[in-house]
């Protein structure tokens, strides 16, 4: 048996290995939304729920 | 010069920005001050409070202003403590926790997102929550000892108050549909694969090494083919057969051909070992035609253009029961004789007659008619009015769905859908290409039958395969695709592409009055009569501030301000006007009969009379208000359409319109929902080609009936009716540029055509003479499909930037 055909059906095997992960992704749902997912990795969330943030600045008073 | 004048402007803008931190609305006179910040009521500061004081201040942070002025009214809900209406509305209940998918239309940025995916910092018992913003839902997983109800009420309070309505109760929660996405993958695997595996033969044919491996690589694309043929490939066959059986030569019958020509003829070649096939060609194919349908078929998942009056409706409403006990029940448990409690701004939701209580009632998405209507104790009420005022109790005459309103639903012209009605270019010109492909085939079949018998077959198939109209499928798919999000960018949002191609069809437009071409509430207001003096004018914008009645407010908000007069005397008399004593003067405003006096002339226009002690000074009357730039819309569309307008309103506005209407242009006043889809229909039987552009649910019959129904939105996520496309209020002045447009999107697609014709000679050229290797078809089909497709995306994108 030659490796070209050990080659090829190994090649083809990582091939439907991708396949199946492409299948499974959009069985979960990751096709449904292309945006939001998107927008939430941005959100920072290390906030600390009883501290007030006061140095906040008002947007309508910063002209200086 | 210029530049001075601009640093000035800016200089004021900063001075009097006084806009709300939480919404960004300019802030009145009676803003909120809270920690530094203004607020432009009490809601928005109140809103602010929560999330700062849970620690959530950042959404102050990541978008300017984004917040919503929340508007809590708490009895809104109580048709959620129904178990029944509950269990419609959940996804999900283990008893524990519960899951709910809720429409929330007010979501518009990323502070949005954030704030309901912390919605667990607001209340522990919210488990977690995951938004999906272009359709606008947030799906909620909560713990069952919260309760949908509160739920609803801790969103509406930071200002994101679901929208739940009638539709969300019926069953069909399907799961979005996904098979495009599975077959274009499907499709793609193989192209790639294929194109790999039939590559060596193309350059080497008689070597020894390809000749020993040659049947395993064919044996391989042989398996690859079959799952892009019968599965990413099924909807063009069975598209084709319905066509077949219809009668139609649609455009997926010679594409099914081309298909399954290719693979019995590949097939054939080398079970025969004759050859090594069209493998590449035919998945290549197969998953270009898919991508051009997967292109075309997004279009906006927030927007929903299937709606009927469910969408408005609420899902339950207060039955008052047995014993004076007020009960939510579910809208179509409501039976004739039932007695409801109809709460300020909730919606009547079936004929009934008014018991107890004074009603003023907004027909606005109705009729068009602006203006509440009063009605007393006795009376009957239709279905879809809304209650302005106090609650009212009415008794329910005739159930929900055999109301006045929801009948305009049981019209034919809703079960029909529009797109069978009508036969797009690509299927039109489908028609005579199979039948001169299906020719050509078989004369030169002849011909080679006579010539050399054994090459008959093989030239019959290869001209199948050639003509195969691949770049003609896309053309029409990529060009209306690309105009489809162009349009989209101009808050022109289509249902989908075949309209682009309606719209380059119609020759008439037909426009609704109120909320259309008019601005939704707001009036102009003009006085006629003896000059009021300052002192005069001061004293009835006193007396004006004390009243709630809308006009009087409207009134108000228009007249210069002055100091305000301490009154001694006030008195409102309902339904008639108002009186106002300061000093020795009075003044009385409202109807003629209350002021005491006979206008000369008696108009149907809306007016506020005034008169000053025992004199009777003249009348404010109001005008609607026309959007901006409506008389160059008409001017620029008389042109090329015809125009006409149907309005709901009575005819008080008529020599106002014929000024801003060019002449000749139809009107028709006291228009009901059915008159207009009657009118539509009756032109259409003539063979006009119409474009309703209007808004409400009682434009809905013409919008559904006529071929292009456009409704206009002031808020594109506010509800419309069911129409072809939404088109943002502040873009109607540039309609007839869409318009235009559309036709040239048309024009790029014949254009295209064309293009597209001219590789099908070459290829036939090929197939005719009997040299159609798998090579020259493994070029040609994909450079014609991508040239095809660079063009029109090249030409969409140049009429796009001549887009205002």
């Amino acid at each position: 048996m030659s490796v070209i055909y050990i080659l090829i059906t190994v090649s083809l095997i990582v091939a439907v290995i991708f396949f199946v992960a492409f299948v499974m992704a959009v069985r979960g749902g990751q096709y449904d939304d292309s945006y939001t997912p998107g927008v939430r990795m941005l959100f920072e969330d290390e906030l600390i729920p009883d501290e007030r943030d006061t140095k906040q600045s008002d947007p309508s008073n910063n002209n200086q | 010069m210029q530049f001075e004048s601009l640093i000035f402007v800016s200089v004021i803008e900063q001075t009097m920005d006084h806009s709300c931190y939480h919404c960004g609305v300019e802030c009145g006179n009676d803003r909120v001050i809270f920690e530094d910040k203004e607020f432009c009521c009490n809601g928005c500061k109140t809103v602010y409070e929560i999330l700062s004081g849970n620690g959530l201040s950042g959404y102050y942070d990541l978008e300017r202003n984004p917040g919503i002025s929340p508007d809590i009214r708490a009895d809104k809900f109580n048709f959620l403590d129904n178990p029944d209406l509950q269990q419609k509305l959940l996804d999900f209940d283990d008893g524990q926790l519960s899951i709910v998918n809720l429409y929330i239309p007010q979501m518009h940025c990323s502070s949005c997102i954030w704030v309901l995916e912390n919605l667990h910092k607001l209340d522990h018992r919210v488990r977690s929550a995951q938004v999906n913003f272009p359709k606008k839902t947030a799906r909620i997983t909560f713990q069952n000892e919260l309760g949908l109800k509160a739920l609803v009420i801790l969103l509406s309070t930071i200002g994101y108050e679901p929208h739940i309505s009638l539709d969300d109760r019926e069953e069909n929660k399907g799961k979005a549909d996904r098979s495009l996405i599975y077959k274009l993958g499907v499709a793609g695997f193989a192209f790639g694969n294929v194109m790999l595996l039939s590559f060596p033969e193309y350059f080497e044919i008689d070597e020894f090494w390809l000749n020993q491996y040659k049947p395993f690589f064919r044996a391989i694309m042989f398996c690859m083919s079959l799952p892009v043929v019968f599965y990413a490939a099924s909807s063009y066959f069975t598209s084709a057969w319905k066509g077949l059986r219809a009668g139609i030569l649609n455009i997926d019958v010679p594409i099914a051909l081309g298909i399954a020509v290719l693979f019995l003829r590949s097939s054939w070649e080398i079970f025969t070992h004759t050859g090594q096939g069209f493998f590449d060609s035919l998945t290549g194919l197969v998953f270009f035609l898919l991508l051009g349908r997967y292109f075309q078929q997004r279009t906006y998942d927030y927007l929903s253009f299937e709606r009927d009056y469910k969408s408005y409706f609420p899902i339950g409403v207060t039955r008052i029961g047995a014993g004076a006990k007020e009960e939510p029940v579910d809208i179509y448990k409501v039976k004739e004789g039932d007695r409801l409690l109809i709460r300020n701004e909730e919606l009547i939701p079936a004929d009934a007659i008014l018991i107890r209580g004074e009603a003023r009632v907004d027909y606005s998405f109705v009729t068009g008619e602006s203006d509440p209507v009063k009605k007393v104790s006795g009376e009957q009420l239709f279905a879809g009015g809304k209650q302005m005022g106090a609650a009212i109790e009415v008794e329910v005459v005739k159930d929900v769905s055999q109301s006045y309103l929801t009948q305009l639903w049981s019209n034919e012209v809703f079960q029909t859908d529009k797109k069978t009605r009508f036969r797009d270019l690509t299927n039109t010109i489908s028609k005579y290409f199979t039948i001169v492909i299906l020719l050509i085939a078989l004369v030169s079949g002849i011909t080679w039958y006579v010539i050399d018998a054994s090459k008959a077959i093989p030239v019959i198939s290869a001209i199948l395969i050639v003509a195969c109209p691949c770049a003609l499928a896309l053309s029409a798919p990529f060009t209306l695709g690309n105009m489809l999000r162009i349009f989209g960018r101009k808050q022109f949002y289509l249902k989908d592409a075949q309209v682009i191609e309606r719209m380059a069809a119609v020759g008439t437009v037909v426009f609704d009055k109120t909320g259309t071409i008019t601005a939704g509430n707001s009036n102009e207001i003009s006085y006629e009569g003896e000059a009021l003096d300052p002192k005069e004018e001061s004293l009835l914008r006193s007396t004006l501030r004390n009243s709630n009645h809308p006009l009087s407010r409207q009134l108000y908000e228009m007249l210069e301000p002055f100091d305000v007069l301490p009154l001694d005397r006030f008195n409102e008399y309902t339904g008639k006007g108002v009186e106002g004593v300061y000093g020795d003067t009075s003044v009385k405003a409202g109807s003629p009969d209350f002021v005491g006096s006979k206008p000369a002339t008696t108009t149907a226009k809306t007016a506020v009379h005034i008169r000053v002690n025992k004199m009777y000074k003249g009348a404010y009357t109001f005008y609607n208000k026309y959007r901006s730039g409506m008389a160059q819309l008409f001017r620029k569309l008389k042109k090329h359409y015809d125009l006409a307008l149907l309005s709901g309103d009575n005819d008080s506005e008529r020599v106002n319109l014929e000024k801003l209407l060019p002449s000749g242009t139809q009107m028709f006043f006291n228009q009901k929902p059915n008159d207009k889809l009657e009118y539509i229909s009756f032109h259409q039987k003539e063979g006009a080609k119409i474009m309703m552009v209007g808004d409400g649910l009682n434009d809905a019959g013409a919008l559904q009936q006529s071929d292009v129904g456009v409704a206009i939105a002031e808020n594109v996520n506010v509800f419309s009716p069911a129409c072809d496309a939404i088109l943002d209020a502040a873009k109607l002045e540039h309609l007839h540029s869409y318009l235009g447009a559309a036709r040239s999107a048309v024009t790029i697609i014949k254009v295209s055509f064309i293009l597209s014709f001219l590789y099908n000679i070459v290829g036939l050229y090929f197939a005719v003479t009997g040299a159609l290797s798998p090579v020259v078809a493994a070029i040609l089909m994909p450079v014609s499909s991508l040239s095809v497709v660079a063009f029109t995306t090249l030409a969409t994108s140049w009429v796009g930037k001549k887009l205002k």
